[in-house]
């Protein structure tokens, strides 16, 4: 075997090695790399009481405003959790949206208060009038 | 393949290519910027700060695609030991580093009006940030190797290392929730959710970025080859002054 076969060789069984200890590796981490839980997640175990993410949908027909405070409920299609929040929203903050809500879950109540909102863009891109046409045959939900 | 790694045969071919590929670049990233940014339609969601994305797109993918080419290089330079593979790398490294922060700064300034904030430490950001410390890794033991004339094969092995880090900027919107939205192009299914006014200066500024991304990567080589060159010279005439 010629030199360069030998380390064509080292260089393939390095690669397929840090493959596999990178697999390990991820395996373990799993959820602990998610930036936040769903409804379903919470309501699969006991409620965590220290200060996390929930993200979903906002639900059609759940927002309500009172001031500057907002009470809305989250859903994943499976599961809701609802929501109060004191603050500015971000623009694309509205019912149908995918959210990110940053704060606590009360244990007794198992409703959440934020502290802080996010809005979760999805991977859909079009001009206006595309959305409007679609919205009118009912291809697309949208909110806005 | 081994034709094309010659030095001499490289100049030749990259001496007539430089100035046509860099006009490409200049011209496709001008039409896709022009119509992104000005004769496009806004989105139904976004409104105008969708037209971050012709920028944001073409870095992201470069940035990653750069890297890839970085490793691809640096294999080839551990294994056949050919010096232009190794100046391949070297000249690669800095355009990729620069794509990635572009695509990390052009990110973060369309995360504040759309998400709410510059920053967040989700799987995707995070990953993307973590190839914007290899490529400066990469950047700063090749440039330390090369001072001590080494062959660099430290720097060919962190690069190729730091090829894990590609699938898992790629799937990271898939394996964990993510504030970062899903893929919106899939190239293996020849399918995207992007409209197609919105489509059409995209590609044409990603075409035109890739361009730009090989132009500057041939212009470096180029000059490389010239300073070692110069560097070979220097040492001979000093010998036979001595």
């Amino acid at each position: 075997m010629k030199a360069k076969h030998q380390r064509l060789w080292l260089v393939v069984g390095a690669l397929v090695a840090l493959g596999g200890a990178g697999a390990l590796a991820f395996s373990t981490l799993g959820e602990k790399a998610t930036y936040f839980y769903a409804p379903s997640d919470l309501a699969k175990g006991p409620a965590p009481t220290d200060h996390i993410r929930l993200g979903g949908m906002v639900e059609k027909g759940s927002l309500q405003r009172n001031g500057a405070t907002i009470h809305f409920v989250v859903t994943d299609m499976a599961k809701t959790v609802p929501v109060t929040y004191t603050g500015i929203l971000p623009d694309l903050f509205r019912e149908g949206q995918g959210v990110i809500a940053e704060g606590r879950i009360d244990p007794a109540t198992g409703s959440f208060t934020a502290d802080t909102i996010l809005a979760k863009h999805d991977e859909k891109y079009m001009p206006p009038e595309v959305a409007g046409a679609m919205k009118k045959t009912g291809a697309v939900s949208s909110g806005g | 393949m081994h034709r094309y790694a010659n030095p001499a045969r490289f100049l030749r071919i990259a001496r007539v290519a430089t100035p046509i590929v860099t006009l490409l670049g200049l011209a496709l990233t001008a039409a896709g910027l022009w119509i992104g940014l000005f004769a496009s339609p806004p989105d139904y969601q976004q409104g105008e700060s969708v037209r971050i994305m012709y920028v944001h797109v073409p870095a992201a993918w470069l940035g990653s695609g750069g890297y890839l080419s970085l490793a691809i290089a640096s294999a080839a330079a551990l294994i056949w030991r050919h010096p232009l593979a190794t100046i391949a790398a070297r000249a690669i490294a800095p355009a990729g580093a620069a794509f990635t922060a572009i695509c990390l700064v052009s990110g973060s300034l369309w995360g504040k009006p759309t998400w709410g904030t510059y920053w967040v430490w989700d799987a995707r950001l995070t990953s993307m940030l973590v190839l914007l410390f290899l490529y400066l890794g990469y950047l700063a033991l090749s440039a330390s190797e090369a001072e001590k004339g080494g062959e660099q094969r430290g720097a060919a092995i962190l690069a190729l290392v730091g090829v894990i880090n590609l699938p898992i900027i790629k799937y990271s919107v898939e394996w964990w929730n993510t504030l970062h939205q899903g893929s919106s192009i899939s190239v293996v299914n020849a399918t995207s959710k992007i409209a197609p006014e919105l489509l059409t200066p995209l590609l044409l500024s990603v075409a035109g970025f890739s361009f730009l991304f090989s132009a500057i990567v041939l212009m470096r080589m180029r000059a490389m080859l010239a300073q070692q060159r110069v560097d070979a010279r220097s040492r001979r005439m000093a010998e036979a002054l001595a």
